[in-house]
């Protein structure tokens, strides 16, 4: 028996060994969002490699700013005049685009629209790759000391990158939206559907879900559509390629990224993102009668008034003072001018509550429009007095 | 000179310092991850697979050519998003088949280590691409024409890599 052992100790260590990595493979399919148990493995190789990757790219980054900012300055007076004559060309252009931008605000305000902003990002290098044709994921120099965390977007100026995968102190690795295990919610810009957007095993970027036929033209650009909580509404993906017929009912439409995944030297990851109805400057004009409001002394209290009609149901509500000479009308959902109700005239409100359910004790059911030009919003109409 | 061995012929099997040991995988690590950066076409090369070659054809013993293996294959598999073994299992057997071939056949000329390292490159493919397929449900794109350059490719980097690891061999 000892001599049999002995006679097939390398083969049966071989089975040993590759026993116990198929079984810790296994495991690992198995528990899909378990990275626990290799975290430590992971963390050796990481701190194993990273350093000396991160040393050479600050040396690199460094010898080139010292280059091109100190000692190459050849030509830099000439581009300085046209990125002048540019920047002047790009205020008028903005200007236009602002108009356009503020008007969209404001309706998206009217609607109600929340969005996803993004309010902070952290400038990062790539130090590395994976080192395997079939892993499109890469390092990039800010780990969990700098803020970073996982799924956290990561984009270049031009487009979207792909995501944080995982997190190390110094270091996080970046899963790109060409690989075959990510998925990215996406949209066309033109047509506005919807779709996932997915790496292919070549290393390509498809467009899935999207119904055979659904009208795509190569060239309409892609963008993410903040459906997978990860990546903000709007941001560039890329451009459609190519649109063929595919398998059952949905189109093959390859995506042409934006940003250059095979030539990533610096990225930027969203760090904080906000959800917050678009603000709208104030645009409408300031009306005469608003400023004399401002500057006039007020108006002395008065009783509460309750307006004709009011008991019928059809009435505007309750006028009521506050207490500042000023009239208010609860229920109210109109903010600004004046406030007419059946011939009775009242100040601009300015304490009473607009768009709250009215806890003043509300005698009337609210208003319809045809039966009032304040109209009222927190109550169905029809509703018994209190 | 004789490609394969007669039993009256010694075998040379050769040791490393702990430091190459240690320092040449990670160095071949650390390459396959860093300069695919700067040139995109480095990622046809498998330097640590190339590493788990050379190591275990100059050991000549079995046992240390699969460990070799796996302790790469994992280090490699854990720069990647992917699970761990895949790398680890594929290397762990050429490891083995390698120092295996290496007490019976000589693979110290260039010719050998040529034909050596196509015909375990394409071993590590295979068994990779089983596993990955197989166990994990990659859906991995194979594209022969590819794998062969790539065999080819590595094949003439091993003859020069490996010349230069020559120069760390010790005899027992």
């Amino acid at each position: 028996m000892e001599n049999l052992i002995n006679r097939y100790r390398n083969v049966t260590i071989l089975v040993a060994i590759l026993f116990a990595q198929v079984l810790g493979l296994a495991i690992q399919v198995k528990r899909t969002n378990d990275d626990e148990s290799t975290r430590l493995i992971r963390i050796w190789a990481v701190g194993a490699v990273t350093p000396l990757e991160k040393a050479i790219v600050w040396f690199e980054s460094g010898t080139s700013n010292l280059w091109h900012g100190y000692i190459y300055l050849r030509g830099v007076r000439q581009e300085n005049r046209d990125l002048k004559d540019q920047l002047e060309q790009l205020r008028l252009h903005q200007a236009r685009l602002e108009e356009d931008a503020q008007q969209a605000r404001r309706l998206q305000s009217l609607l109600g629209f929340k969005e996803q902003f993004v309010a902070q990002t952290m400038a990062a290098q790539v130090i590395g790759l994976s080192g395997s044709q079939q892993s499109r994921a890469f390092y990039i120099d800010k780990g969990s000391d700098d803020g970073i965390a996982k799924d956290m977007a990561v984009m270049t100026a031009e487009g979207v990158v792909g995501k944080v995968l995982r997190v190390y102190p110094s270091t996080s690795q970046v899963l790109m939206i060409n690989d075959q295990s990510s998925g990215v919610g996406a949209l066309l810009e033109t047509s506005r559907l919807q779709g996932v957007l997915r790496g292919t095993p070549s290393g390509q970027v498809v467009l899935d879900k999207i119904m055979n036929d659904e009208p795509v033209q190569t060239g309409e650009k892609v963008l993410t559509s903040g459906g997978d909580q990860i990546f903000p509404k709007g941001l560039l993906v890329g451009t459609v390629s190519k649109v063929a017929q595919g398998k059952e009912f949905f189109l093959d439409v390859t995506i042409k990224p934006a940003a250059d995944l095979s030539k990533l030297e610096e990225v930027l990851v969203i760090t904080k993102e906000e959800n917050r109805t678009p603000e709208t400057a104030e645009n409408t004009p300031v009306r005469a009668v608003d400023i004399l409001e401002k500057r006039l002394p007020f108006v002395p209290d008065k009783p509460v008034v309750t307006v004709p009609g009011a008991a019928s149901g059809t009435g505007a509500g309750t006028l009521k003072s506050n207490g500042a000479g000023n009239v208010s009308k609860t229920n109210v959902a109109k903010p600004e001018g004046v406030l007419q109700t059946e011939g009775v005239s009242a100040r601009p409100m300015k304490a009473a509550p607009v768009n709250k359910p009215a806890s003043s004790t509300p005698t009337a059911a609210p208003a319809t429009p045809s039966s009032t030009p304040a109209q009222t919003d927190t109550a169905p109409a029809g509703e018994p007095p209190q | 000179m004789p490609i394969t061995y007669t039993s009256k012929e010694q075998i040379e099997v050769y040791r490393f310092s702990i430091p190459v040991t240690v320092l040449a995988p990670l160095l071949a690590l650390f390459l396959q991850a860093f300069l695919p950066l700067r040139m995109p076409w480095f990622s046809l090369l498998d330097l640590p697979l190339l590493m788990v070659i050379f190591f275990a054809v100059a050991r000549r013993n079995p046992v240390t050519g699969l460990l070799t293996g796996a302790a790469i294959g994992l280090l490699q598999d854990s720069l990647t998003q992917q699970p761990l073994g895949l790398y680890g299992i594929a290397n762990t057997v050429v490891g083995y088949g390698a120092s295996s071939l290496g007490v019976k056949l000589d693979v110290e000329n260039a010719g050998s280590r040529f034909l050596v390292t196509i015909f375990f490159f394409a071993l590590h493919e295979v068994v990779y691409f089983s596993v990955a397929r197989g166990m994990v449900r990659l859906n991995l794109h194979w594209n022969l024409a590819h794998e062969i350059g790539s065999a080819v490719v590595n094949a003439f980097v091993a003859v020069l890599l490996f010349h230069l690891m020559d120069r760390f061999k010790q005899r027992t």
